[in-house]
């Protein structure tokens, strides 16, 4: 079975850890001038997102974890599952709410995700760095105001609630950043 | 890759200037400033120190020593060297394979008197005015842990790491476990200088044993380990059985053979003085002058081979 030395954890580098996957996030080795070398290891879950921390003797090593990421295109939810579909093999997959649960306020159909999959099994979805969504409702502003001032909340035909400028009304079009959830710009149809 | 210093202008002026105030220490005091071979071919036995080996099964040194002790039996006087030193797979924030170590001797002294000179030695290069704090290992373990290090055994241990959320494979060693907890829950104590001294026998490394401790010390400043000195090993007989003792180690860790330096120990047999010695990381040192958390940021080209 593949495994990973302590000096070959890198951050990013996927291990098992309790029968988790877990993405490696820092390695640091630590050695008392005579004394065993040490490597104190931060790891995130990558079903629960949490972060812990083990420690190993430095040359020991974890089982690898068969984790990777694809693109994949959203097609729809079905009030239970979400749907992704690979654009070039066809090969859907169907997710739990609990791999959505920080993407599906940005998810739009259609738009290219990336899903992590886990011995072929989806994990997580990430959304796309930027999205364009359609404001579904946001309090009429005044006129003449500019970017730049408090701004108002909108809520977005995806479910996000985002902060946009005064002057952004209910029907147009914006650009969001999903890493931040910020509002970036309004776009023209 | 990149081509670029990963240390400072600002950092390699420090440095320099750091080198500087350490020999003028040095000289005021009259001990002379040596070099000894960086390629050898022996090495020490420590377990867990590995050599970087040649091709031709020679040894880039992982400190100097051996030569310095063979210098000190050949009557000497005080000596002192400032070199490259080598460590195979130690790589990390406070780790190099190549580092520049201080390392300097006193016939005649104790561990007592040395701790003393490198205080003195850091009032000079920090330019204060306030001594290190001294604490014994065991008052240090006491205190923090309330387990006495000499005497506690490797169960209790065990349930301490787990009660300090140290999450780890087991370990079969009483001394892995007490450097664990040592670097969790102490270090991080040891924002001040501060001496800590007579460490288990265990962990005797070249150290005269006296008792149910060993001789040695080590000095913490800023959480980071600065240095480690022994009141010095000069027996050649007990010498001779702690190689064995390592070699034995070696080979039940599964880590290389080592050519035990017999040049090392045929000084020892003609007579080596009494004397103290440490060895003091100079990157270090110069991480918490410049305040800065990372070793690579005091070292001019850090990343060679990691980067290639």
């Amino acid at each position: 079975m593949a495994s990973f030395a302590t000096n070959e954890m890198r951050n990013g580098t996927r291990v098992l850890v309790d029968g988790d996957p877990h993405s490696i996030i820092n390695n640091e080795m630590v050695k008392p001038g005579k004394g065993q070398a040490f490597n104190r290891i931060k790891m995130r879950n990558l079903k629960t997102g949490r972060v812990i921390e083990k420690t190993l003797k430095s040359g020991d090593s974890l089982e690898a974890a068969d984790v990777m990421e694809i693109e994949v295109q959203y097609l729809y939810n079905d009030g239970e599952h979400w749907h992704f579909m690979h654009p070039e093999t066809f090969e859907q997959y169907a997710t739990s709410a609990a791999a959505v649960v920080d993407a599906r306020q940005w998810l739009k159909e259609n738009d290219i995700c990336q899903l992590t999959l886990w011995n072929n099994e989806p994990l997580s979805v990430l959304p796309p760095n930027f999205v364009t969504l359609r404001i579904s409702e946001t309090d009429p502003g005044v006129k003449g105001d500019t970017a730049g001032t408090g701004g108002k909340p909108a809520k977005l035909e995806s479910g996000a609630t985002v902060r946009v400028p005064l002057f952004v009304q209910t029907g147009e079009l914006v650009k969001v950043d999903t890493r931040t959830g910020e509002y970036v710009s309004r776009v023209k149809e | 890759m990149s081509w670029q210093p990963t240390a400072s202008l600002a950092a390699l002026k420090a440095r320099a200037k750091l080198i500087d105030d350490i020999r003028a220490f040095f000289k005021a005091r009259n001990i002379l400033e040596v070099e000894t071979p960086l390629l050898s071919a022996s090495t020490g036995t420590d377990p867990h120190i590995n050599a970087i080996q040649t091709k031709s099964g020679h040894y880039l040194q992982t400190s100097p020593e051996f030569a310095m002790k063979r210098l000190l039996a050949s009557g000497s006087g005080p000596i002192f060297q400032i070199c490259k030193a080598f460590r195979d797979e130690e790589i990390g924030q406070y780790h190099r394979q190549e580092f520049t170590m201080l390392e300097w001797y006193r016939p005649g002294f104790d561990h007592y008197q040395l701790m003393d000179e490198t205080d003195a030695l850091l009032q000079t290069v920090f330019d204060i005015h306030t001594a290190a704090r001294r604490v014994s290992y065991q008052a240090l373990f006491e205190h923090h842990l309330d387990i006495n290090p000499h005497q506690v055994d490797i169960k209790t241990l065990r349930e301490l790491a787990m009660q300090h959320h140290i999450f780890t494979d087991q370990l079969n060693s009483k001394d892995d476990y007490l450097d664990l907890l040592f670097y969790h829950c102490l270090q991080p104590t040891l924002q001040q200088a501060t001496f800590v001294y007579h460490y288990p026998t265990s962990q005797a490394a070249l150290a005269k044993i006296h008792g149910n401790i060993a001789e040695r010390f080590e000095l913490f400043l800023s959480g980071i380990e600065l240095a480690n000195g022994f009141h010095e090993l000069c027996d050649p007989v007990e010498q001779q059985q702690r190689f064995n003792n390592d070699v034995a180690k070696r080979q039940q860790l599964g880590k290389a053979a080592v050519t035990i330096d017999q040049r090392f120990l045929a000084a020892l047999e003609h007579s080596l003085p009494h004397c103290a010695g440490i060895a003091l990381g100079i990157d270090r040192l110069l991480m918490i002058t410049l305040n800065c958390d990372r070793i690579d940021a005091t070292i001019s080209f850090a990343n060679e081979i990691e980067d290639s």
